[in-house]
């Protein structure tokens, strides 16, 4: 396999607990992966070990086959790999068009420009105009964040990630928070996102999940306990055990 | 597809007249208020004069505090550089061509900056307000104990500045060193409006909101830090070698943690994040400051002091800031 994203064997431990324990996870272009787990799985600190927040004690992390394991968050960045918020980061005294010309002047390079305004660089203005038309949030281009609503934020927030464009994405619990209305819109958007893009979607809300995930991963008590197609995930006893035993509707599926 | 780039480009061309139309109204005004200001008073340019040094000063400290959220009570670190710095290139190396001065100054200044903003940068929140306080108090007394360059005390004379462009002789009345420094003024507004608007100063805004979400774009939020400290050196360097140019003596005061504070103070009374704050907020504090101390010798201070606890309790956001969200509030209601 081409592996665009390639975790092996990775550890980490907090004061002799292994909240991370001997984790291998690869992905090809393409891959859509969903990653779940019971509360305190240890999804959070594998997404911190992945993106280069926190060093793991032992195991490595590659990119489209370079090693990256040594390498701060922002040069991972660089290298393709982007990930989007549990709550949402933005910058509230900033307009959508800010974030994305921000995040596609970033990924050129560009930020570092003194005399220049975006709004004068036309090739950056069309391009966030087209993203942020793509996710049905271009009337918004020039309202400040903090004035638009939850759902809508979500969506700059998928937009900010795909305006880096990146080879592997993490997007965590995309549509955490967001009234039923809006979530159609934003399962909308990342059904669309590009079909090369390899995507692991940590998530809650199995419904998505199964919508979206044509193979699963999960994590329990910092061990991936199961790895393999969403109709099999349901079945596998240990998973049921671990996790799905928790959810009503298992009981229904089983 | 070809009727969206049309218009497209047209919007473009329609901001930039709109951002240049803005940046005009700027400059005419500044330049109204200072022409005011020598019609209204002749014989108190000098005063004039250092309302301009310190507003350079304040537009400076503007930069790393309004902009980038940088808490610091040291900046006047940078402008003390730039006024020892063109003053004794002055008094010990003979370059008393203005132009000359006013270069070193400001490189003085941005090398202090970035000194200074390596050292505040390590640290966040109260720990860098510490840190920034340490850096005004050591630079204080070196300049103390370096007597034989800085004059130490007693302040750095024999600062004789030639005429600028050798025509215009810096004159008893200060008219040139007022004209020099409106014309100073001016120059670093028009610059730092370009700067405040463009792909870096957008970087250090969103620096300010929340530099995890600037690391996950993958931006370097340390190395653009420190180049708008330098940036801001560069600008209070100005100030300071203005200061040295109109007064020709340079005081151990430029350097002091009380200049410092007062910066910040006149910040916070115009307006923090905005140009124009800061502009309004170093006028209105130093030329209250010299109506009430005329008026009432013994109790300005306490005077000073109650206008300040009123802004802050009633207009937050500085007057500049206050009176910006008002006439915003007013244009929506009005929509």
């Amino acid at each position: 396999m081409n592996a665009i994203f390639d975790v092996r064997n990775l550890k980490r431990t907090f004061g002799g607990l292994a909240v991370t324990n001997d984790v291998s996870l690869s992905m090809a272009p393409g891959d859509r992966v969903a990653l779940i787990g019971p509360n305190g799985a240890g999804k959070t600190t594998f997404v911190n070990l992945v993106t280069g927040n926190l060093l793991p004690n032992s195991g490595s992390v590659a990119l489209g086959g370079e090693d990256v394991t040594r390498l701060g968050p922002t040069e991972r960045v660089r290298r393709g790999l982007v990930r989007s918020f549990q709550v949402t980061r933005l910058f509230s005294e900033m307009t959508p068009e800010e974030h994305v010309a921000l995040a596609i002047l970033q990924r050129e390079g560009r930020t570092g420009r003194m005399f220049a305004s975006h709004r004068a660089m036309p090739d950056v203005m069309d391009e966030v105009h087209a993203l942020l038309a793509r996710l049905g949030i271009a009337h918004l281009a020039r309202h400040r964040v903090s004035e638009i609503a939850y759902g809508q934020q979500r969506l700059l927030e998928l937009a900010l990630a795909l305006a880096l464009k990146p080879r592997v994405l993490l997007l965590d619990e995309p549509a955490a928070g967001v009234p039923q209305s809006d979530t159609a819109r934003i399962e909308q958007a990342i059904a669309d996102l590009p079909a090369d893009l390899a995507v692991l979607m940590i998530e809650h809300d199995m419904d998505l999940v199964f919508r979206f995930a044509r193979r699963v991963v999960v994590l329990a008590a910092g061990e991936i306990i199961f790895d393999g197609s969403p109709d099999a995930v349901t079945k596998d006893a240990r998973v049921r055990q671990a996790y799905l035993g928790s959810y009503a509707y298992a009981r229904s599926v089983a | 597809m070809a009727l969206t780039m049309n218009t497209e480009t047209l919007s473009t061309a329609r901001d930039r007249r709109a951002r240049l139309t803005r940046d005009a109204v700027g400059v005419l005004v500044i330049l109204a208020v200072a022409v005011l200001g020598y019609l209204l008073f002749p014989n108190n340019l000098a005063l004039l004069t250092r309302i301009t040094a310190i507003a350079l000063l304040v537009l400076s400290l503007d930069l790393v505090t309004g902009y980038c959220g940088v808490a610091t009570l040291g900046h006047a670190a940078l402008f003390g550089a730039g006024a020892y710095g063109a003053g004794i290139a002055a008094a010990h190396f003979g370059i008393t061509d203005p132009i000359a001065m006013l270069a070193v100054g400001v490189v003085a200044g941005a090398l202090a900056g970035l000194v200074s903003g390596a050292v505040v940068l390590r640290a966040h929140g109260l720990p860098q307000l510490v840190l920034s306080i340490a850096i005004i108090h050591l630079a204080h007394e070196a300049a103390n104990k370096a007597s034989g360059w800085t004059g130490g005390s007693d302040g750095l004379a024999g600062i004789m500045p030639d005429a600028v462009f050798g025509l215009y002789p810096f004159d008893l009345w200060g008219r040139t060193a007022y004209v020099f420094g409106i014309v100073l003024l001016i120059a670093a507004f028009v610059i730092l409006r370009q700067i405040v608007r463009s792909p870096f100063g957008m970087l250090c805004r969103g620096i300010k909101q929340d530099p995890l979400r600037v690391r996950a774009m993958g931006a370097s939020v340390h190395g653009t830090l420190i180049r708008m400290y330098a940036i801001s050196g560069a600008v209070a360097g100005a100030g300071g070698a203005l200061n040295a140019l109109s007064t020709q003596v340079v005081g151990l005061d430029s350097l002091s943690f009380t200049l410092s504070a007062e910066a910040l103070v006149m910040l916070v009374l115009g307006g923090t994040g905005s140009l124009y704050g800061a502009l309004i907020g170093t006028l209105s504090f130093l030329w209250f400051e010299d109506v009430v101390s005329a008026a009432n010798p013994f109790h300005w201070l306490t005077i000073v002091g109650a206008l300040l606890i009123a802004v802050v309790l009633f207009a937050p956001k500085g007057l500049y800031g206050s009176l910006a969200a008002l006439l915003e509030r007013r244009g929506r209601t009005d929509r």
